[in-house]
């Protein structure tokens, strides 16, 4: 399966992405350009942490309108699997394929921490195989990473189980103490309405290794390998 | 021609920047301060007739100058009262 990572000028976490991918079996994983503007030929597309463009005006706000992006909402529109980490996940609501927004931490600090997050939904092509509950140790690094989306929004994602990560603490209890940025209802990572398009803060390419603290992140990438699997099985 | 827009937080999104700033006010003996919302201010030169891009203007306030889901903006044209 060929994973595309895209790299913007200022992204950061291209090369944990591209290093957790490869270390996956079956997996080929490549840098693309965000100058570039096709993705034809690619199983799944990887929107890396970072601080894409010095995070000006807004975190994501610029590189949403960088030339691989149209590409980026072509193939999503298409049912591509594309996911977006941190930065990444910034960009795709920026670029209204993920609905909400990100803004500043309640707290107004950067958090940088191991947290704990709780599987919402089983049948995505991200948390397939992950009952819901099942705990993924994750790291997370930003200062924007508060999750907001109007009430309206809310209830629809909830109605539609696009909430796929909640912030929570080690017993799996959603509560606000585990609650790193003040996300609305603890939100740590939501899917489109069709369900290729998922957008987390938490950082999966940071914990794909015992070695680093956790390896729950590979989870999330097997699924999605899973998932282009069987897709591919059925076609 | 200079064109102003200023970008704001919508009302329903929270904004710890402003109640942080509202606090230090209150600690500097200015209790009156009831609410403070910090947003965003641009100054834009634009060549020729600014009111003949107007149409253009308001479409990038609306898609890069400010994200709609948290923000609302003011346009403010040349010749315009502020």
């Amino acid at each position: 399966m060929k994973f595309a990572v895209i790299q913007f000028p200022g992204s950061n976490c291209d090369q944990d992405c591209l290093a957790a991918l490869r270390g996956l079996s079956g997996v080929e994983a490549e840098y693309v350009w965000h100058k570039e503007t096709s993705l034809r030929g690619w199983d799944a597309i990887v929107l890396p942490g970072g601080f894409s463009y010095g995070d000006y005006l807004r975190c994501g706000a610029i590189a949403r309108f960088s030339p691989i992006m149209r590409a980026v909402m072509d193939e999503a529109r298409s049912g591509k699997l594309v996911i977006g980490v941190c930065n990444g996940f910034q960009i795709l609501c920026e670029a209204g394929l993920l609905p909400g927004a990100l803004v500043r931490n309640r707290s107004l600090h950067f958090v940088c921490d191991m947290v704990t997050t709780r599987v919402e939904a089983a049948d995505s092509p991200f948390t397939r195989g992950m009952p819901v509950g099942t705990l993924l140790r994750l790291p997370v690094a930003h200062g924007e990473g508060c999750y907001y989306a109007d009430a309206a929004t809310l209830r629809e994602l909830n109605e539609r189980q696009q909430v796929l990560l909640r912030y929570c603490d080690e017993k799996g209890c959603v509560t606000p103490t585990a609650n790193p940025n003040g996300s609305v209802e603890n939100i740590a990572g939501i899917c489109n309405r069709e369900r290729n398009v998922f957008g987390l803060m938490p950082h999966p390419d940071r914990a794909c290794e015992e070695r680093l603290g956790s390896s729950d992140g590979a989870r999330i990438f097997e699924s999605m390998l899973r998932s282009l699997a069987t897709d591919r099985a059925a076609a | 021609m200079k064109v102003k827009v200023i970008v704001t937080p919508k009302e329903t999104v929270l904004d710890p920047q402003g109640a942080a700033v509202r606090e230090a006010m209150q600690h500097l003996g200015f209790t009156a301060a009831r609410d403070v919302r910090i947003g965003r201010y641009l100054e834009i030169e634009v060549e020729g007739d600014a009111a003949a891009q107007e149409p253009k203007l308001r479409e990038l306030c609306h898609d890069l100058l400010s994200n709609p889901v948290i923000e609302d903006y003011r346009l403010e044209m040349p010749n315009e009262k502020s």
